[in-house]
């Protein structure tokens, strides 16, 4: 396999909340079309690490490349617009708009409406169905397709996901890990962070486990495995 | 009929001015979650600069109009949110009042200083050009009003349903840091929100001029009509918010023309905007208890009882040798501190401890003084009455304010002061119509340094007592109250009760205040009581720390030297308001206001509190497993 450079690198990054660290140095690659899974325990700074990559949060030292530039300093929306798309833990999406205002506000990644909206209601007709709805109202699993139907129509480069799976039944979790494996399919780069490992590491090419601020174990899903296991059923956590 | 007619006319003119004002205020209500207590007085400085550019320097109407409203207004609105509400967003509604009426205190201190108080007047749109209607005369500017009116409605709402700009600024009240993510500017979609906030602001400043006249406070308070139509919408839904200002406009011409003109219910017109708001924020359903929100609100440290008592020994000593080393004049002067010392302490457990803002707490004060002068003796039990008294009328405002919260409870207290000043001071069993009371000495202390050694032990002993209640459960109930209602309601406790409590005793520290401040005076009038003085006096206590006794005895002392600064050194006084303003600023960071510098400052190191010396330890990985 060729090696190339990695679409997104953080290099001995240290973040803080004011004076309490919470990275103490990672180094995390995701290398182009590539899925890489995010592991590991709650507190590890599992959604600290994505809010660096994404420009939500700045590092307190380290560095972070996209596409082999140096964004440290670089805006979340200023990142967004160039390619990155960043689906935050929990709900991410405005629930006093209406699902169609919703769509329409993705298109300040650049994209234009009427196109976004062709793609989203396409993908996922239930959408379609509540286009007037306010998105407060939907249940859990359509709320996160909503979410999902940006990342689908938004054309990305980078894809960066927080819990995908939190609160949701299983099927659905299924449903929406194999958009991201439709994604990837078609070149997107993508981190997923997961608290809960098995769907992650089923679409995922690496995986990375994160514990106190560090990232103890990094490579193919299968050698992990053994990291995970003494990780979640035992053993110094 | 033709009578009914032209009043017809004339509401629906001042109607549609406030639908013009409540618009720019639901506008940026609803994309900022400020709610901009400031926007009177933004519309009144742009009037004000209206008269001076069209009317002093003759330039042009309609290019005075395209400066003040295209241009210097969301200028100003743009600044406005980068310097001062930008660090907001997430702040509890209590700091976001507050530092809007910084905003407000500043912005009449600043017209005042510019345009020194003589007469003016600005002429309406197209003056002369009348038509009839019916028997009624129409005149253009009326047009023009409510024409402006429909057009301001019609693009906010197709601002805000249909563009995606507008759409936008929705979402960024849901969820700033979401919108970013998908790729918004969202400090440029805020200052955007405000700049046409204040658009509107000075174009129903401007409109309304010709009706209400060019008045620093006439026009700063016809906000409060804003606001009532702005709640009738419930600050989101402009078509109501329209509505409810078309009527509140018809409902005061109707009263203009047929209510009398002499009377009980005289002063009952000046009130119906006070009165609109009352039921306005009574009938609109409220929100719900919010779970989960977590008011980073850190108090300063609680003294114990002996380092309490030692520093109010120190007090009433230096009270006691300044009261005999000083001339009556400044005895006077540091009397009048330590009452509006004490003053400020009721708010400690009102503001500071609870959360809750009273924007009338002068109003209680009045009570006090009333009471007092009633009763006609000097006797210290009168203060005891003016307390009680007080605490009455503080539980009559909580009660029907009990479902309400936030923000619409700080505006019913609004409500209600304007209510008191225009209504209820008025009558005769108050201080008549523009009259006033004798109030006797109490004690009967009539040398001015003995005044100033009872006002330091009042105000000591009250403090006392705050710090005790601080200590006390019903403290814990409050500041637990204040970081989640929905916690509290979950173990049981009753809000309503515990809030109407907490009104009654703040009520009654003021009127206890006003009981001392009555005999200070010796003569009060209900301009000493007006609602506006309330404003700096809240903004005041919460600059100096509305959660300390000192930070009370800094603010009451600074509040004394205020206008005193004022008259003797002018250019000072005009400063002094700036200075406020921008402090007031500085609340989004440290809610524990000037005081807490103080405590700082007589530290060797910072205050260390539990967890930042655990995990300071932890961040050099020390304790890091």
């Amino acid at each position: 396999m060729k090696r190339r450079q990695p679409i997104l690198e953080l290099i001995d990054v240290h973040a803080a909340y004011g004076r309490i660290e919470v990275l103490h140095g990672v180094d995390l690659a995701v290398p182009v079309g590539e899925v890489v899974a995010l592991l590991g325990p709650n507190g590890a700074g599992k959604t600290t690490l994505l809010k660096v990559a994404s420009g939500q949060m700045k590092a307190t030292r380290g560095h972070v490349h996209i596409g082999g530039s140096h964004v440290n300093e670089v805006s979340a929306d200023a990142m967004a617009r160039a390619g990155l798309c960043t689906i935050p833990e929990g709900r991410s999406v405005f629930p006093n708009l209406t699902v169609t205002e919703n769509l329409r506000l993705a298109s300040y990644a650049g994209a234009p409406a009427e196109r976004i909206l062709q793609i989203a209601f396409e993908r996922f007709p239930r959408l379609r169905q509540r286009a007037g709805q306010l998105a407060g109202s939907l249940s859990g699993g359509e709320q996160q397709m909503l979410a999902m139907a940006r990342a689908l129509s938004t054309e990305p480069a980078v894809l960066l996901v927080d819990e995908l799976s939190m609160g949701l039944a299983p099927l659905i979790v299924q449903e929406l890990y194999d958009i991201i494996a439709a994604l990837a399919a078609t070149g997107v780069s993508i981190l997923v962070v997961e608290q809960f490992a098995d769907a992650a590491l089923a679409v995922a090419h690496r995986a990375a486990v994160l514990v106190h601020g560090r990232v103890v174990a990094y490579g193919k899903p299968d050698d992990v495995a053994d990291e995970l296991s003494t990780l979640y059923l035992g053993g110094a956590a | 009929m033709g009578g009914f007619l032209a009043l017809t006319i004339l509401g629906l003119v001042t109607g549609a001015g406030y639908a013009v004002a409540a618009g720019g205020l639901v506008l940026t209500y609803s994309t900022s979650r400020v709610f901009n207590v400031a926007h009177g007085a933004i519309g009144m400085v742009m009037a004000f600069l209206y008269w001076e550019l069209s009317v002093n320097q003759g330039l042009p109407v309609w290019l005075t109009l395209l400066l003040v409203v295209g241009v210097v207004a969301p200028v100003l609105g743009a600044v406005v949110e980068r310097i001062m509400m930008r660090q907001l967003a997430d702040a509890p509604v209590g700091a976001t009042l507050v530092v809007t009426v910084g905003l407000l205190v500043m912005l009449i201190g600043v017209a005042q200083a510019i345009w020194p108080s003589t007469a003016r007047t600005v002429p309406p749109f197209f003056a002369g050009s009348d038509l009839k209607l019916g028997g009624a005369v129409v005149s253009v500017h009326d047009l023009i009003t409510i024409a402006a009116a429909i057009v301001a409605a019609a693009a906010l709402y197709g601002l805000l349903t249909f563009t995606r700009v507008g759409i936008a600024m929705r979402a960024a009240v849901d969820n700033r840091g979401l919108l970013a993510l998908y790729g918004a500017r969202t400090s440029m979609l805020s200052a955007m929100s405000w700049g046409i906030g204040a658009a509107l602001a000075a174009l129903a400043g401007i409109l309304l001029t010709p009706v209400v006249g060019l008045s620093y406070h006439d026009l700063t308070l016809l906000v409060m009509s804003a606001y009532a139509a702005a709640v009738a919408g419930r600050l989101l839904s402009l078509p109501w918010t329209f509505v409810g200002a078309l009527l509140l406009g018809l409902s005061q011409s109707y009263a203009v023309g047929y209510l009398p003109t002499t009377g009980a219910l005289s002063g009952l017109r000046a009130a119906i905007p006070a009165l609109f708001l009352f039921a306005a924020l009574l009938l609109a359903p409220q929100a719900q208890l919010r779970v989960g929100q977590i008011r980073g609100i850190r108090g300063v440290p609680v003294p114990g009882l002996l380092r309490a008592l030692g520093f109010g020994a120190l007090a009433i000593g230096a009270a006691a040798v300044a009261a005999y080393a000083l001339p009556g004049t400044t005895s006077d002067r540091l009397s009048l501190g330590f009452i509006y010392g004490i003053v400020m302490l009721s708010l400690v457990p009102l503001t500071g401890y609870g959360g809750y803002v009273s924007l009338a707490q002068l109003t209680f004060v009045g009570v006090g003084a009333i009471t007092v002068a009633r009763l006609g003796t000097a006797s210290p039990l009168a203060l005891l009455a003016a307390a009680g008294a007080a605490a009455l009328v503080g539980a009559l405002v909580a009660l029907p304010a009990l479902r309400l919260q936030g923000l619409y409870l700080a505006l019913s207290t609004l409500a209600f002061g304007l209510l008191m000043d225009k209504l209820v001071f008025q009558a005769s069993f108050a201080f008549g119509f523009n009259g006033s009371l004798a109030v006797p000495r109490i004690l009967g202390l009539d040398a001015q340094s003995h005044y100033l050694i009872l006002t330091a032990v009042a105000f000591v002993g009250v403090g006392l007592g705050v710090l005790a209640l601080r200590r006390s459960r019903y403290g814990r109930y409050l500041i637990a109250m204040r970081d989640s209602p929905a916690g509290c309601a979950t173990l049981g406790l009753n809000l309503r009760w515990t809030r109407v409590r907490i009104f009654a005793l703040s009520a009654g520290i003021a009127g206890f205040a006003g009981g001392l401040f009555g005999g200070l005076r010796q003569t009060v009038a209900a301009t000493d009581f007006q609602l506006f003085n309330s404003l700096p006096l809240l903004l005041l206590a919460v600059v100096a720390g509305v959660t300390s006794v000192t930070g009370s005895l800094l603010g009451g002392m600074l509040l004394m030297l205020l206008p005193v600064l004022a008259s003797e050194v002018p250019a000072v006084g005009g400063l002094a308001f700036l200075v406020i303003g921008v402090a007031s600023v500085g609340l989004g960071r440290d809610p524990n206001g000037l005081a807490s510098r103080l405590f700082a400052l007589g530290r060797w190191r910072p205050p260390s509190s539990f967890p930042s010396v655990r995990l300071g330890r932890a961040s050099r990985g020390e304790a890091a497993s």
